[in-house]
């Protein structure tokens, strides 16, 4: 008898992990948005209620409905089936556009504060998500900023033909109206100082706001020609620069590189030329970034690597690049070869080679540690910083990334803050937890939408090419219409619709095998996982998906596998099953946040104020 | 949503046949049966044997007769011909099929009441005549179609789900088969495609008449506890005696086993039925003993299951199939023309002269 010991173990879906790396968008949003019941929402005309679901996690739908790195499409099932992701992001913009007002739905503020002050630098989202966290539950929250307003890079470098200052400000207001206590123009220059205030707190969201500098020959000569990105950006939303050269070469291709060249052909470029160093595969702008700047006829180069500025008479006239060729060397690594050189002219250059961050106004003797490369070690998990009350988040923390992983930091070093206040343990972290609900409405009826769709990905309509260019706040997306934003919803899979297994309920009598549409199922003999692999129904493609493999089955020992990688929760197994072993039902997974309980809402806070009337019934 | 249909989208790493289609282009519409019926389970086993079997769905003719067994030709190859005949008359129109068009694969679908009740003296003409077909007995014990009264092969001492109790002998479709001379006859159950599948495909190459009794749970009607026919009940006696595995003519065959522990049978075409862990004293080519051993097993309380018996070609029963005996031409007589099928009133004449 073969041992047992290396069989698998039958899946414990009360661990809420299991159903919820099953939803992959929500899984891979860092905010864990919870992304099928808000399109749900939005398939039913509850946009206000979809924009509230939003709000609870990620704070901020409409900015983020424009401007999202939306990790969560990419791992969208639906690029496994058809190669194209449910539009999850401009579906929360729809959600945003179509709200009613909101703000009698947000948590009311204590009138009585509960005695314990924080103080939070900078007002980009990190800090203002901390804000957002932390006055519903009475704390005083003061907010430095060194800048006129609130926003981060949000406001000073996302340009307003990406993100309207409207969808911004009102945003932001949402959480600066809860009794923030604003101090603009208020750089800190020294940490040392705060913490001698009278502070329980101190949280650092002061971003990675210094552009790295390319020096080579020629960089000084004529530096009013020359440009670091995120500061020209800055300047432009400043009105401090309100032109710019007919020819300009924007160095990087990073989505920052995309908004300068982007900005260079409304401020007056003709000549807008990306320069990259490698080649396509390797740029880091976001596919869609990329797509929307060759749509603006901006000219991207490969293979070009910059070697000097061409200055004469202290007049920037070009720059020289080594035009560089890429093998796959040693472990896979890419090593260039240079085959030539080559000056292309220009009037301007725009360096976008990347960000770091600064902290010249943290003394390094308080107590936070900074490693090698002068980055503060903050832990992981708690958001602290080696000096106990001091946290970190967003940019400032690791470096940049983006808005919802800013977000994020801003919630879990919210739920540290409140525990540092209260004397509890940083570590211990909230549990998460999960209702399940069964969906079955009748013989063949479920709650949800759950015929499979073949539509292709909706397309954002965009304003025409001449016209947007007139200004720089012409908002380019004009979003999904409503025809458009009903039939992207019907493409979701609503992967929350959990297929749930009773085994003791199981005959085995195959219907579902025979009928599931993906061959996700497989009755078979237990193993070792390798082994069972090779015996599923169909092929494993991948295998980082979660399998879900049952106790024995009653009347032969064998066991249920279901692959989880591609199943489109048709509900077929289930209405096929005849003693109900399988039912779909709904994985609600519930977070906790600072002072709340998982799935727990503030005090006036509302997510289905059941305002919107249900357009009609499904079916 | 209700009632939808099984989308199209499929599984992209499905294995292509030969023909370059996947399993799932050899379904049919969707099943309107109760969910968990055994007859659905033999569905997607033909359409596993017919993918594997690289057959092009257009050149298959599918027949059935009446019953929840009948409607299961609509649940699969939906480019195949079909006929829905009336109550147990499937294999006259089978017949005719294949006798119209020697060249398409013919299946026939019936249940447990179509074949040993109102089409009995059908069935036992199909057999005799040997017509080149593969003949699927979905064997339920009940008429589930007409909500469940016993039919002709539920067991004495059985009970019906409302208690009542079944005293007349049961038809066994295997020991008939065998006693009218049937070539090819194997049981199955409808929870182990493992083993139905290969004995389809086997009855399918056969040439002459294939007998497939498939133990087909119906859930609604006969999976209590009492019945015979349950799935757990199959589960608990069922005695899978006879492994056999189709080997295709080009493959080889690449396990050995020890003397007396394997039979093989080469078919008509080279293809080979390699039979495994078959009882020392069992030989499926044995008509009698085979006969034997089956009701020996009934006795002992036990359902055998396998490709029970398998006439080797070259003797009585094999080469003599419907066309053989009747002595037709090797054109199918669909693709004769006018003229041949109806040569005039000269070759009448002439013909009739003959006989005078
Ligand atoms: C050009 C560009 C485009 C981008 N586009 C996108 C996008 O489309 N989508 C996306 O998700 N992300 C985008 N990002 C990234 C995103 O904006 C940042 O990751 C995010 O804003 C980081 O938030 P934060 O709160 O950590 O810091 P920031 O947003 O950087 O906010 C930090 C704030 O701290 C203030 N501050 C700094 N030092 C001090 C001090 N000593 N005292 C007081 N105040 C101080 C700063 O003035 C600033 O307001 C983009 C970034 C750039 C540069
Ligand atoms: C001539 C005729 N007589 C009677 C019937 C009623 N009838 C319909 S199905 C059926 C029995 C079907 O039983 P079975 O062949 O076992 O099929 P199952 O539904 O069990 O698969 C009967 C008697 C009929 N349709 N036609
Ligand atoms: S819901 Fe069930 S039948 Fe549908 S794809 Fe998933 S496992 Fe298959
Ligand atoms: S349909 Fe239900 S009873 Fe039948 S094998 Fe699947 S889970 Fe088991
Ligand atoms: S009544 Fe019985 S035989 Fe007919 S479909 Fe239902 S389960 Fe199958
Ligand atoms: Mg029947």
């Amino acid at each position: 008898m073969e041992s047992t010991d290396s069989f698998m173990k039958p899946t414990d879906t009360r661990d809420p992990r299991h159903y919820h790396r099953v939803v992959d968008c929500q899984w891979g949003c860092p905010a864990h948005t919870d992304i099928p019941e808000y399109i749900r929402l939005i398939a039913n005309g509850q946009y206000t209620e979809s924009y509230l679901l939003n709000r609870k996690s990620n704070v901020f739908p409409g900015i983020l409905g424009r401007t999202c790195d939306r990790p969560c499409e990419p791992v969208c099932r639906r690029v496994r089936l058809d190669g194209e992701p449910v539009a999850i992001c401009r579906l929360k913009r729809v959600a945003s556009d179509l709200r009613d007002d909101v703000r009698p739905f947000l948590p009311s503020i204590p009138a009585e504060k509960n005695g314990k002050r924080i103080a939070c630098v900078g007002a980009g989202p990190a800090s203002l998500t901390v804000a957002n966290d932390l006055m519903p539950l009475g704390y005083e929250v003061v907010i430095f900023e060194k800048l006129a307003k609130p926003g981060g890079l949000m406001w000073t470098n996302i340009p307003e033909f990406r993100l309207p200052g409207q969808v911004l400000w009102e945003e932001i207001a949402y959480v600066t109206d809860m009794g923030v206590d604003m101090r603009l123009d208020s750089p800190v220059d020294s940490l040392a100082d705060i913490l001698g205030g009278d502070f329980d707190a101190v949280f650092v969201g002061s971003g990675a706001p210094k552009g790295k500098e390319l020096d080579i020959p020629g960089r000084w000569d004529a530096p009013q020609q020359v440009h670091i990105g995120i500061e020209w950006l800055e300047s432009v939303r400043f009105g401090h620069v309100e032109r710019c050269g007919e020819r300009v070469l924007v160095i990087g291709v990073g989505n920052t590189a995309m908004d300068c060249c982007r900005t260079a052909q409304r401020l007056g470029g003709k000549d807008v030329k990306v320069m990259a160093r490698k080649t396509k595969p390797y740029f880091k702008a976001s596919p869609w970034e990329l797509d929307d700047a060759m749509e603006e006829r901006v000219e991207i180069l490969e293979n070009h690597s910059p070697s000097r500025f061409v200055v004469e008479d202290g007049k920037l006239v070009g720059m020289e690049f080594d035009l560089v060729r890429w093998r796959e060397g040693e472990g896979g690594r890419l090593r260039s070869e240079t085959v030539g050189s080559k000056v292309i002219p220009c009037d301007e250059v725009i360096l976008a080679i990347g960000q770091d961050t600064a902290f010249p106004w943290i003394e390094r003797d308080i107590g936070i540690e900074f490693n090698d490369w002068d980055m503060p070690v903050v832990d992981k998990t708690t958001f602290m910083t080696t000096r106990s009350g001091v946290f970190m988040g967003g940019d400032a923390a690791w470096g940049p990334e983006n808005i919802i992983w800013a977000v994020e930091h801003g919630h879990q070093a919210a739920i540290s803050i409140h525990a540092y206040c209260n004397g509890e343990s940083l570590e211990a972290r909230p549990a998460e937890g999960m209702n399940l609900i069964s969906q079955k409405m009748g013989l063949h009826e479920w709650t949800y939408s759950n015929d499979y769709d073949e539509a292709q990905r909706a397309k954002m309509r965009h304003v025409d090419l001449k016209k947007r260019f007139e200004r720089m706040d012409i908002e380019v997306e004009e979003g999904f219409d409503i025809e458009q934003s009903l039939a992207e919803v019907e493409r979701c899979l609503n992967c929350d619709a959990q297929t749930h297994f009773e085994a003791n309920l199981c005959i085995e009598c195959d219907a579902c095998i025979d009928i599931c549409p993906l061959d996700c199922l497989t009755i078979t003999h237990n193993g070792p996982e390798e082994d069972l692999a090779q015996r599923l129904t169909a092929p494993l493609l991948h295998p980082e998906e979660p399998l879900f493999v049952s106790e024995d089955l009653p009347q032969t020992g064998r066991i249920m596998v279901k692959d989880e990688d591609l199943c489109i929760h048709c509900g077929l197994c289930a209405e096929r099953c005849p003693t109900a072993a399988w039912d779909m039902r709904k994985s609600d997974l519930l977070l906790p946040y600072a002072g709340l309980e998982a799935g727990g809402l503030h005090a006036g806070q509302v997510v289905y104020p059941e305002l919107a009337p249900t357009l009609e019934s499904t079916g | 949503m209700t009632h939808i249909a099984k989308p199209r989208v499929r599984h992209p790493g499905l294995a292509t046949n030969r023909l370059g289609l996947t399993r799932r282009d050899y379904e049919g519409g969707m099943s309107t049966l109760c969910a968990g019926c055994g007859h659905d389970s033999i569905t997607a086993a033909i359409v596993q044997a017919f993918w594997e079997m690289d057959i092009e769905p257009h050149k298959v003719v599918k027949t059935s007769g009446i019953g929840c067994s009948g409607k299961t030709p609509a649940y699969f190859l939906k480019e195949a011909h079909g006929f829905n005949a009336v109550h147990g008359r499937m294999p006259s129109i089978t017949t005719g099929a294949h006798a119209a068009n020697r060249e398409l694969v013919c299946i026939g679908v019936s249940g447990d009441g179509d074949s040993l009740s109102i089409g009995m003296g059908q069935f036992a003409h199909v057999v005799r005549r040997n017509v080149d077909m593969l003949y699927v007995l979905e064997n339920n014990g009940v008429y589930g179609l007409t909500k469940g009264q016993f039919s002709a092969s539920a067991d004495r001492g059985s009970k019906a789900k409302r208690g009542q109790v079944s005293r007349e002998h049961p038809i066994d479709p295997v020991l008939l088969a065998l006693s009218l001379g049937a070539g090819f006859v194997a049981r199955s159950f409808s929870g182990d495609k493992e083993q139905l599948v290969p004995i389809l495909k086997a009855g399918l190459r056969h040439r002459g008449f294939a007998l497939v009794d498939v133990i087909s749970p119906c859930v609604t009607f006969n999976d209590h506890h009492g019945s015979t026919k349950s799935y757990e009940y199959t589960r608990d006696h069922v005695n899978a005696l006879v492994h056999a595995d189709f080997v295709p003519p080009a493959e080889e065959i690449e396990t050995t086993y020890e003397a007396g522990d394997a039979r093989t049978v080469v078919m008509h075409d080279g293809s080979r039925i390699q039979f495994r862990k078959v009882p020392a004293d069992y030989d499926p080519r044995d008509r009698d003993r085979v006969y034997a051993y089956v009701r020996e097993r009934q006795r002992a309380g036990e359902v055998a299951t396998g490709l029970l018996h398998l006439e080797p070609p070259g003797r009585p029963g094999s080469e003599t199939d419907f066309h053989g005996i009747h002595g037709t031409a090797d054109a199918p007589l669909a693709h004769c023309s006018f003229e041949e099928l109806c040569p005039g009133a000269t070759t009448l004449e002439e013909i009739q002269r003959a006989f005078r």
